[in-house]
């Protein structure tokens, strides 16, 4: 199996006329860990490849040991690529040092899931907002005007910039993190679980602030989530993590509406709607389908990693593992994907 | 480093004056007597030894022949010692050398511990190792010794002798140190920093260091303390500054020589080495636990047993029982002594083999609604009003041990983070099988027995497995479902679940969610599931409240609260849920709630969601009291509740046939909820 087949861009955009990608992964392979007790357990990320297109979001699914944020924090620098590479506008990233990363000058950037130890306690807002700035040379003066205008710009008052954390609420912290994230004009925006630490109302609002600055920026995100409703909502294109691996990947519309991977299925199946009738039928249809329990779902590293819990799998499953392949307008990586995507779902 | 210098803005340099961050910790120590008394004795000890030739009512080798080993008097106000010399005039000309020496143990342990500690948690593994190492071998070697091997070298020089001792304590301190430096660095605003190519020595200067402050702080005043004892007993031992210079260990050495000739001698200045001592570690004491500490729950015992008493006999309700298995909450209202209401006369019924879904935001009062039920309600909170009528009994008025009796025997609870509810230390079989025995009294086998059919019960196919693990061997779904077993142990009739599936992934959820049906169904035992996820409602419950701003503000069957929704919160929170669109594609924008939930202290007296409501109106500014629903039973907390209709609008209009409608729409238009709910176009 080679990167050119696993590379979803060139799938949907078309070989040639695309533009360059903001973000390249290419057989991404993260451990944890040294020694040979690490080396037997299966990677936490294993073999991953996505393309970022300019101002397209990618949404990253899936549950926690998926390895969806490691990934994330592989691209920002922050965990140590064991194999594979990350090329951002077309430079390699892999496993830079602080010096190179400096060098980005702040066109890759990061809004993080807890909005209470994301700011330091200690700074000002305006302090906190100015930094990157201040790191890529801006004098004072300008940054500070840089961070108040920014403020604005994710609906907070200047004057919050003289506050500290403490003196706001979780979704005015998170909108703080935005406005840090984006004071550097950055092309891309790693966000690791941005709203799944907030309440309903402000999740909303938070949602729909990174759509308006995606509009108005042409940003592009990755935007990694254990909710396919809260990815669904922002990405044009999903990939859906299970141990480490890609189960399934396409446009969002397909894999949130007519997934074809027995596990985006089961993700989909399981995401409960605030509709007693039709939640009612997606049970029913969710205890058919014969997914079994997470709880002794353990994996060698042998075969597709959802084997023992899929109700589709064989012996073929658990021996080998399935290279991701289109179906339907997706890629799946399922020796029976077709039959996955004929099967009634919720 | 010129970089930090230049960080300041201008707004944050006017920031940094008002009280607030390391005024904080001096808030801290105002606060708590102990400390402040402390605080006070150090400052006049220091003040009035640095500033001793200044005041002294004698030169220190003045020797009044005339009262030797004299008591206090008017002329010698601590007396005299054995040369007649004034005791008061001594003990704080030692004061000036010996808090200075001292001073600088202090600054030479803080000053090699931290840099190392930064260092360590900033560097890779390695190079933490072999700075840990290092350090333990510092820690190894007996400080005592290697001091008087010092003095012995090099004479009692106090400056390197407390040199040496500063550098011998360096290794206890850094241990501090690191542990919490390493915990700083794992902080997310550290990771973002070193995402911006933050110089690793900028991230300590900027992001570590000043976290520190406290500890720090703490750590040199408690060094402090010790440096002061080692020298008082070097000086006793005599190796301390030679007579006639005075020193605090010297003057206690001398008055150890006339203890029995004159035991007052040693009182004036035993006690203010004593209290110097005693005073540091009050501070440090108060600095260490002082921060976000719980109130003392000793203190409050006797104040909330105080306080349900006056419940009990201030409002004597009608002895109404409520029928078998029937949860009856009337007019609850739960506050902060002395403090806020944070749950207003919430009032609800739970019926035997129901599920009652409790459902909001946080900061809504819905956690501590379901923690009053089963008497769990954190120290210094407590129930004001109203009843909890289970049977017979009102749980808002029962004693500890009333309540201890029901706990686990007719009302069971499930947390939110299962781990919590298992103790560590135990094996899982331990805890469940000790909970059966004391909850059913049954025997030790029996127990065991019982133990694995409730692993059973609760899903667990190879229960033996498990009841062999320790906590930590077990997933966070296996860890609710134990949970949920150890709540079952007792069989209750009624189960609080405090957000039960929040912590897992949804194919986890939808399992326990199942397994809590199915319980239900099985045993008839009813439940109250708080949630903050309506598609969790959707799923298991059979009648909901809604919570906002500690009220009920829509309450009604699922059906009707979530399919036509009348309260204008309720409607809003449901388009705001991006679930409520799954499936549907090239949603532009969620519909959104403006603003926050307020806090306790800013409630308004009229509707508390008028701040943030689309439908508002001059109307809403007085009390709204929860009127019966438009259409089913329940109640809405609306007064424009029959006018606006907001439930009927709801339900025929099909998936895509709602038009957008725009953020300017007359917000009277009854069409802008509808529109919200379905399609999700509206204002932000």
């Amino acid at each position: 199996m080679t990167a050119e087949t696993l590379n979803a861009a060139d799938v949907y955009a078309g070989i040639g006329d695309a533009p360059p990608p903001v973000l390249e992964i290419e057989d991404l392979v993260v451990r944890y860990g040294r020694g040979r007790a690490a080396l037997a357990a299966p990677p936490a990320v294993d073999r991953v490849s996505l393309s970022i297109q300019p101002g397209e979001t990618v949404g990253l699914v899936g549950e926690s040991g998926s390895g969806k944020t490691t990934i994330g924090r592989a691209v920002l620098g922050l965990e140590r690529v064991t194999s594979g590479s990350i090329r951002f506008n077309g430079r390699d990233v892999t496993n830079l040092s602080a010096k190179e990363r400096r060098a980005l000058g702040g066109d890759l950037r990061a809004v993080f899931q807890d909005p209470y130890s994301s700011l330091n306690p200690r700074l000002t807002i305006g302090s906190s907002l100015a930094e990157p700035l201040r790191i890529a040379g801006v004098t004072a003066a300008d940054a500070a005007a840089r961070a108040g205008a920014m403020l604005e710009s994710v609906g907070l008052p200047a004057d919050a910039a003289a506050r500290y954390p403490r003196q706001f609420s979780g979704g005015q912290r998170q909108r703080i993190a935005v406005a840090r994230a984006l004071i550097t004009n950055p092309s891309l925006v790693i966000c690791d679980e941005p709203v799944s630490a907030l309440d309903l109302s402000t999740q909303a609002q938070v949602l729909n602030l990174l759509a308006d600055l995606r509009a108005e920026r042409k940003l592009s995100y990755l935007f990694i989530a254990h909710d396919i409703g809260v990815v669904g909502f922002l990405a044009q294109r999903v990939v859906v993590l299970y141990r480490g691996q890609v189960m399934e990947s396409g446009p969002a519309a397909n894999v949130t509406t007519a997934p074809v991977h027995p596990f985006t299925q089961a993700l989909t199946a399981a995401s409960p709607v605030p509709r007693p009738a039709e939640q009612a039928a997606r049970r029913a249809a969710r205890e058919a389908s014969g997914v079994k329990t997470a709880g002794n779902a353990d994996f060698a590293g042998v075969g597709c990693p959802f084997a023992a819990r899929c109700p589709l799998a064989t012996e073929l499953c658990r021996t080998e593992r399935p290279p991701l392949r289109a179906v339907g307008g997706s890629l799946a990586a399922c020796h029976y994907a077709e039959e996955a995507a004929a099967r009634p779902i919720a | 480093m010129s970089d930090t210098a230049a960080f300041p803005t201008r707004s944050s340099q006017r920031a940094s004056r008002r009280p607030l961050q390391a005024p904080q910790a001096l808030r801290t120590l105002l606060r708590s007597p102990l400390g402040m008394l402390g605080l006070a004795w150090l400052v006049v000890i220091v003040v009035a030894s640095l500033t001793a030739p200044l005041w002294l009512p004698y030169p220190i080798e003045y020797q009044d022949f005339s009262a030797v080993l004299a008591g206090p008097s008017a002329a010698h106000l601590l007396g005299t010692d054995e040369l007649g010399r004034d005791v008061l005039s001594r003990i704080f000309a030692a004061g000036a050398g010996s808090l200075i020496t001292t001073f600088l143990a202090a600054v030479v342990a803080i000053g090699v511990a931290l840099p190392l500690a930064l260092i360590a948690a900033a560097s890779s593994a390695r190079i933490e190792t072999i700075i840990n190492r290092v350090t333990e071998i510092a820690m190894s070697i007996p400080a005592l010794v290697i001091i008087i091997a010092v003095i012995g070298a090099v004479g009692t020089n106090l400056y390197l002798v407390m040199t040496c001792l500063g550098l011998l304590i360096a290794g206890g301190i850094y241990r501090v140190f690191v542990g919490q430096a390493k915990s700083l660095q794992s902080q997310l605003y550290v990771d973002a920093a070193e995402v911006d190519g933050l110089r690793p020595a900028m991230v300590s200067i900027r992001h570590i260091l000043p976290n520190m402050a406290t500890t720090i702080f703490v750590q040199f005043v408690l060094v402090f303390a010790i440096g002061l004892m080692l020298q008082a007993g070097l000086a006793f031992i005599g190796f301390g500054p030679q007579p006639p210079e005075p020193s605090w260990g010297g003057l206690i050495q001398s008055a150890s020589k006339q203890i029995y000739v004159h035991p007052w001698l040693m009182v004036p200045t035993g006690l203010v080495l004593v209290f110097t001592v005693l005073g540091a570690n009050a501070v440090a004491d108060t600095l260490a636990g002082g921060q976000g500490a719980p109130p003392s729950q000793v203190a409050l015992g006797p104040e909330a047993r105080r306080r349900r008493r006056e419940l009990k006999a201030a409002a004597p309700v009608a002895v109404e029982s409520a029928p078998e298995g029937m949860l009856i909450v009337k007019g609850l209202t739960i506050g902060v002594d002395d403090g806020p209401e944070l749950v207003s006369s919430v009032s609800f019924e739970v019926a035997p083999g129901t599920v009652l879904g409790v459902v909001g935001e946080s900061g809504c009062g819905k956690t501590l609604t379901a923690l009053s039920l089963v008497g769990l309600l954190p120290p210094g909170v407590n129930p004001r009003e109203g009843s909890i009528r289970w049977g017979a009994r009102d749980l808002a008025r029962l004693d500890e041990s009333g309540l201890a009796a029901i706990r686990g025997r007719e009302i069971g609870f499930v947390g939110q983070e299962p781990m919590r509810a298992l103790d560590p230390m135990f094996t899982i079989g331990y805890q469940l099988a000790g909970a059966v025995r004391r909850l059913r009294g049954v025997g030790k086998a029996d127990a065991r027995a019982e133990a694995a059919s409730l692993l059973g019960k609760v899903g667990i196919v190879d229960a033996e497995r498990v009841l062999r693990s320790y906590p930590h061997q077990i997933s966070g779904g296996m860890a609710q479902r134990v949970a949920i077993a150890l709540a079952l142990a007792g069989r209750p009739k009624l189960l609080i679940a405090d957000e039960p599936t929040t912590a897992l992934d949804v194919t986890v959820q939808a399992e326990i969610l199942s397994l809590l049906r199915g319980l239900v169904a099985e045993t008839g035992m009813s439940m109250v599931m708080v949630t903050h996820d309506f598609g969790v409602v959707a799923d298991i419950c059979d009648e909901v409240v809604v919570m906002y701003a500690g009220q009920v503000i829509e309450s009604g069957t699922v059906h009707d609260v979530l399919g036509a929704a009348e309260h204008p919160y309720t409607t809003a929170l449901l388009a705001a849920d991006p679930h409520a669109g799954l499936g549907v594609v090239g949603q532009e924008r969620l519909a959104s709630i403006p603003g926050q939930v307020p806090q306790p202290r800013d409630w308004p007296t009229g509707c508390r969601f008028a701040d943030r409501c689309a439908f508002a109106q001059p109307q809403c500014v007085v009390p709204v009291p929860l009127i019966a629903r438009d259409r089913g039973d329940g109640g809405v907390r609306c007064v424009r509740v029959h006018e606006l209709q907001l439930g009927r609008l709801d339900d025929p209009v099909p998936l895509d046939a709602a038009t957008p409608v725009d953020g300017g729409a007359d917000p009277t238009a009854p069409t802008t909820a509808a529109a919200p709910a379905r399609n999700g176009k509206v204002r932000s």
